[in-house]
C-alpha cells in the first residue's frame, strides 16, 4: 500500500503542476507539452483505479492522437519568430477570480457532500478494490455488444457515426477553397 | 493513512480550475482548446473515481468515460479543422481578431 501512496502523491503532485503551468506558460508550444503530462498523469490514476483498459485508451487516444493533433495545428498556425503577441491578455483578473472561487466552492461542496460521508464513500482504494471484480476485456466488451441493461450496443453505433460525420466535417471545413 | 475517494477527487478539482483560467484568459484558440482539455479530462476522471468508490460492482462510470473520450476525440478533430480554417481566411488565431468573420 505504500508503493500505492508514493505513486498517489507523485501523480498527485505532477497533476496540479503541468496543469497549472498548462495554462499560465508563454509559449503554445510549451502548453501543449504540459497538457501531454497532465493526460498522462491522470492515465496512471486510472492504472491505479484499476481501469486497465481505460488508461490504454487514455493513452492511445488523448496522448497518441489528440496530442499529434494539437501539435500540428500549432506549427500549422503559429509563425516561430513571433512572438510579440502574449498568450495571456487583460482578462486576468477575472480568470483568477473566477478559477479560485469556482476551486473553493467545489472543495467545499467535496469536504460537506454527505454522500462521502458515509461508509462507501470513506472505504479507501485497496478496499475498493477488492470489493469489486476485476474489471476483464470480456466483460468490456459484452457491456459494448449487447442490448440487454447496462449494454451499450445502441451508443456504440451512435458513436461510430458520430465519428464518420467527424471525418467528412473535417476533410470539409479544412480543406483548401 | 488511506487513500480514500477525496484524495483523488481534489487534484481533479485542481485541474478543472486550472482549465477555467486558462480557457478565461487565453487570447490563442489553440491554447484555449488545451484549456478545454483540461475541463474535459478532469470530468472523465471524476466519472473513473466515482465509480471505482462509490460502486466497484458496475462498470457503467468507465463505460461512460470511454464514450466521453471519442467525443472528445471528435470534437478536438472539428475544433481544429476550424482553426484552422479561421487561419486560412484571417491569418491568425487570435481569439478577438476573430470578428472579422461577420461580413
Amino acid at each position: 500500500m505504500v508503493g500505492n501512496i508514493i505513486l498517489y502523491f507523485v501523480v498527485a503532485l505532477v497533476i496540479t503542476v503541468f496543469s497549472v503551468m498548462a495554462v499560465t506558460t508563454k509559449k503554445i508550444l510549451r502548453a501543449a507539452t504540459y497538457l501531454l503530462f497532465v493526460l498522462l498523469g491522470a492515465a496512471v490514476f486510472y492504472f491505479q483505479l484499476g481501469y486497465e483498459f481505460l488508461g490504454a485508451i487514455q493513452v492511445a487516444v488523448y496522448a497518441g492522437g489528440i496530442m499529434v493533433l494539437f501539435v500540428f495545428a500549432i506549427l500549422l498556425t503559429n509563425k516561430p519568430n513571433e512572438n510579440e503577441n502574449p498568450l495571456r491578455s487583460h482578462r486576468q483578473v477575472v480568470g483568477v477570480i473566477a478559477s479560485v472561487i469556482g476551486c473553493g466552492l467545489l472543495l467545499w461542496a467535496l469536504f460537506t457532500m454527505p454522500m462521502l460521508a458515509t461508509a462507501e464513500g470513506t472505504r479507501s482504494l485497496s478496499d475498493a478494490l477488492t470489493s469489486g471484480p476485476d474489471i476483464t476485456m470480456k466483460m468490456i466488451g459484452e457491456a459494448f455488444t449487447g442490448t440487454e441493461k447496462y449494454q451499450y450496443l445502441l451508443p456504440f453505433e451512435a458513436v461510430s457515426v458520430l465519428l464518420l460525420a467527424c471525418i467528412i466535417g473535417g476533410v470539409t471545413v479544412a480543406r483548401k477553397r | 493513512m488511506n487513500l480514500d475517494i477525496l484524495w483523488y477527487l481534489v487534484p481533479s478539482v485542481i485541474m478543472f480550475c486550472c482549465g477555467v483560467y486558462g480557457f478565461v484568459t487565453r487570447k490563442n484558440m489553440i491554447a484555449m482548446l488545451v484549456s478545454l482539455e483540461l475541463m474535459l479530462n478532469s470530468a472523465d476522471l471524476n466519472f473513473a473515481i466515482f465509480n471505482r468508490f462509490l460502486f466497484p460492482d458496475k462498470m457503467e462510470g468507465m463505460v461512460f468515460t470511454l464514450f466521453a473520450i471519442a467525443i472528445a476525440a471528435a470534437e478536438t478533430a472539428v475544433a481544429i479543422a476550424i482553426i484552422i480554417n479561421i487561419y486560412r481566411s484571417i491569418g491568425s488565431t487570435e481569439i478577438v481578431e476573430t470578428n472579422k468573420m461577420k461580413h
